[in-house]
């Protein structure tokens, strides 16, 4: 589904990624883990379409298709979703209207109708429900006054609702308590099948407890340094990332420092 | 891939479509202005001594004044003497008639304009007077409203019906002395919209005047005089579109508002003058006082604006509050983009008991549009109790545009509360990113960050014509995302 074959990127004028390779299956969940300032969010960024980046090497194709000669809308049309790590406020914008906007142009794109009022309203209640939302977050602005729970849980809500093919999750985890992890790990959860993938960035083994993924993969200076399966994001919770980052040296912390 | 920025300024650069011309025979004097150019016109219109000789006094008091230079926008010198006073469309010159007899080509024009003058096609419940350069030249549902007692006609036409409430009014909220674009106004005003509503009458529908400049080089100079009487309630409506020209042409107009005890006026504005080309060359010049007198207790006066049109924009739609527990809001939503400067706010001087007044305003900038909002609050010695909350917003889109903000506040009586919030915001990269990532259109994404920024405003006007201004702004803002 996914090919990042690699993909070196700049933020003014600094290198962030220096040849990233990853490749993701529908059906797989890859999780990208590592220490602060390691690329994490600038490969979610970036296979989203943000353009404040500069890519200077690499490809990286979708479902056939030279994912990075596309707008962001149109990779959103074509199933790429991306769950931010600080979702954006629209203030006077109501979160239901928003988002029956963002489904219609992905159903319009696809060929589909325009989904009537009536089946969006059943169908926001039913991933309301999933996600144990508050129903009041739904016509209040979009992330407007929401808590950093809420705006969390309101990604994933977007995420059930627009069914995308590839989930990219920017620390999803970071900012929810134990039960809202379980929650929005839940809808994750839910969504998983044979046709869709996740890339699922995060810190913490924590999350990774509720949703178990296929592959882990650390980024490290801007390069996936080892690949392994959910097993290394244990080994990483007890261990850190020294040991991988500086060779052998037998330090060892109780994870990455809050 | 165009950058967000790249599309921002895109979808600024959209074109003007009320920018057409009409071809009608016209009957206009030559341009340029002294007392006799005052006399023709009074002439020409018929009207009594009493309003000649308050015209020749504003003319007078004009040569004494000189353009005010107070207000944050630039732009050469007008020349007075280059603009024409007066041109009627030819046979139109006497009033509106029938609508059987009305030029097909006026018909035609506001067709155009989406206005349609023949009642089966208006907007249910709308009646419109149609000012087409200096003269009106229909008026809809005329009958309708006179069962009720409620006057809707041209100003001409009440100077000649109804010259007792013109004599006792005119002058009554913005006096000729006022400043020097209502003392032009006063001596040249060639007509505009009269509206009266009786004792108790709560009017049926909405009551709209569509204002449309076509002549060359002509100023537009019309006044508004809308009188509610005791425990009325009215809603008023206007709206504003001139041809694409090279030239400037000035646009000063005067609004009084009265309301008796117990009365309601809501006046909006969705203002669309040609604004200009790229570079700035052409465009109105929008120079307007508009005020309202709460003279009664329990009155209210309301103001809502959608400001997207003119090359310049000064107005400050401002009230009086002298009855006691008197009310009087000001909503208004001022986008400038290209070379457009609008310099605009509000007046609430507060002068009875327990008055209150409410100044929501919300100023978008784009391409190198500048945006000030201008505010005076003024409390009186005797204004016990009085309270003001002002809430005043700013938008930039893009990184050549600009936003000011100078509010005044005067305060004379220490029960007074006061509240001002004022905030700036860009439309952010990340904003525009979030919409994008969710499948929207970076147009659509502009125009539902900009709506959202202006809901409160436009939650203020009737219904079809929220609908029309939220419409308006997202087409002035095609091309301006970045």
């Amino acid at each position: 589904m996914l090919e990042v074959k690699n993909l070196c990127v700049k933020a003014a004028g600094q290198e962030i990624l220096r040849g990233v390779n990853l490749s993701v299956k529908a059906g797989e969940v890859h999780s990208i883990m590592g220490p602060n300032g390691s690329g994490k969010s600038t490969l979610a960024q970036v296979l989203a379409g943000r353009d404040s980046y500069e890519i200077t090497a690499g490809e990286v194709t979708f479902q056939g298709q030279d994912l990075l000669e596309l707008a962001p809308e149109d990779r959103a049309r074509q199933g790429v979703f991306l769950a931010f790590q600080y979702p954006v406020e629209i203030p006077g914008v109501s979160n239901t209207y928003f988002l029956r906007a963002s489904l219609n142009a992905i159903r319009k794109a696809r060929g589909e109708e325009e989904i009537s009022a009536m089946d969006f309203l059943g169908l926001v209640r039913e991933k309301m429900a999933l996600l144990k939302m508050d129903e009041s977050l739904i016509s209040r602005p979009v992330n407007e006054g929401f808590s950093g729970g809420e705006k969390k849980r309101n990604e994933v809500f977007q995420m059930a609702v627009l069914e995308p093919c590839l989930a990219i999750m920017d620390e999803t985890d970071s900012g929810l308590d134990i039960d809202a992890l379980k929650i929005v790990a839940e809808g994750v959860n839910r969504l998983r099948d044979e046709n869709r993938a996740f890339i699922v960035v995060t810190h913490y083994q924590r999350l990774l407890d509720h949703i178990v993924p296929d592959y882990v993969h650390v980024l490290s200076a801007g390069r996936i340094i080892r690949t392994g399966d959910s097993g290394l994001a244990r080994e990483l919770e007890e261990r850190g990332y020294s040991w991988l980052t500086e060779g052998n040296s037998e330090v060892v912390t109780s994870g990455e420092a809050v | 891939m165009p950058t967000d920025t790249e599309r921002i300024h895109e979808i600024a650069d959209q074109e003007y479509k009320y920018g057409f011309y009409t071809d009608v025979e016209a009957d206009s004097i030559p341009p340029g202005l002294d007392e006799s150019v005052v006399r023709l016109i009074s002439a020409k219109k018929e009207e009594p001594e009493f309003l000649l000789e308050w015209r020749l006094k504003a003319y007078q008091h004009w040569l004494t004044l000189s353009e005010p230079k107070w207000p944050n926008v630039d732009y050469p010198t007008i020349d007075f003497q280059g603009i024409v006073y007066y041109s009627a469309p030819k046979g139109q010159g006497d009033g509106p008639k029938s609508l059987d007899e009305v030029d097909p080509e006026l018909l035609e024009t506001y067709k155009k304009l989406g206005i349609p003058l023949e009642e089966q096609e208006l907007l249910a419940g709308v009646a419109v007077d149609a000012v087409f350069d200096s003269v009106s030249v229909a008026t809809t549902f005329k009958d309708k409203l006179g069962e009720l007692g409620i006057i809707f006609c041209s100003f001409s036409e009440a100077v000649r019906e109804h010259s007792a409430l013109i004599q006792k009014y005119l002058g009554s909220v913005v006096p000729y002395t006022d400043n020097f674009y209502a003392a032009l106004n006063s001596a040249v005003f060639s007509d505009g919209s009269f509206c009266y509503i009786p004792e108790g009458v709560r009017c049926p529908m909405e009551l709209s005047t569509y204002f449309r400049i076509n002549a060359k080089n002509t100023g537009q100079f019309e006044r508004t005089l809308i009188i509610a009487e005791k425990g009325s309630h009215v809603s008023y409506l206007e709206g504003c579109t001139a041809p694409m020209r090279d030239e400037n042409q000035l646009h000063a107009a005067v609004v009084e508002l009265v309301t008796h005890d117990d009365a309601q006026i809501k006046y909006s504005t969705i203002q669309n003058w040609y604004p200009g080309d790229d570079e700035g060359k052409g465009g109105i010049y929008n120079f307007v006082t508009k005020r309202g007198k709460c003279l009664g207790v329990n009155s209210k006066i309301s103001w809502t604006q959608v400001e997207t049109g003119s090359a310049i924009t000064w107005k400050y739609p401002s009230v009086l509050l002298l009855g006691d527990n008197s009310i009087g809001e000001f909503y208004s939503v001022a986008l400038t983009k290209k070379r457009q400067q609008a310099d605009t706010g509000t007046k609430m001087i507060h002068v009875g008991k327990n008055t209150r007044s409410n100044v929501v305003s919300k100023g978008i900038s784009a391409g190198h549009g500048q945006n000030t909002y201008r505010g005076l609050i003024k409390i009186g010695k005797g204004a016990k109790g009085a309270r003001n909350y002002t809430q005043c917003d700013s938008m930039l889109i893009g990184d050549q545009c600009g936003a000011h903000t100078f509010p005044y506040i005067e305060v004379k009586n220490s029960t007074a509360h006061m509240e001002h919030e004022a905030s700036t915001s860009k439309i952010g990269e990340d904003q525009m990113f979030y919409c994008q990532s969710r499948g929207l259109s970076a147009e659509d994404a502009v125009s539902m960050i900009v709506s959202g920024f202006c809901k409160e405003v436009l939650k203020q006007l009737p219904m079809e014509f929220a609908v029309e201004a939220d419409r308006l702004l997202s087409v002035n803002l095609e091309g301006s995302v970045g």
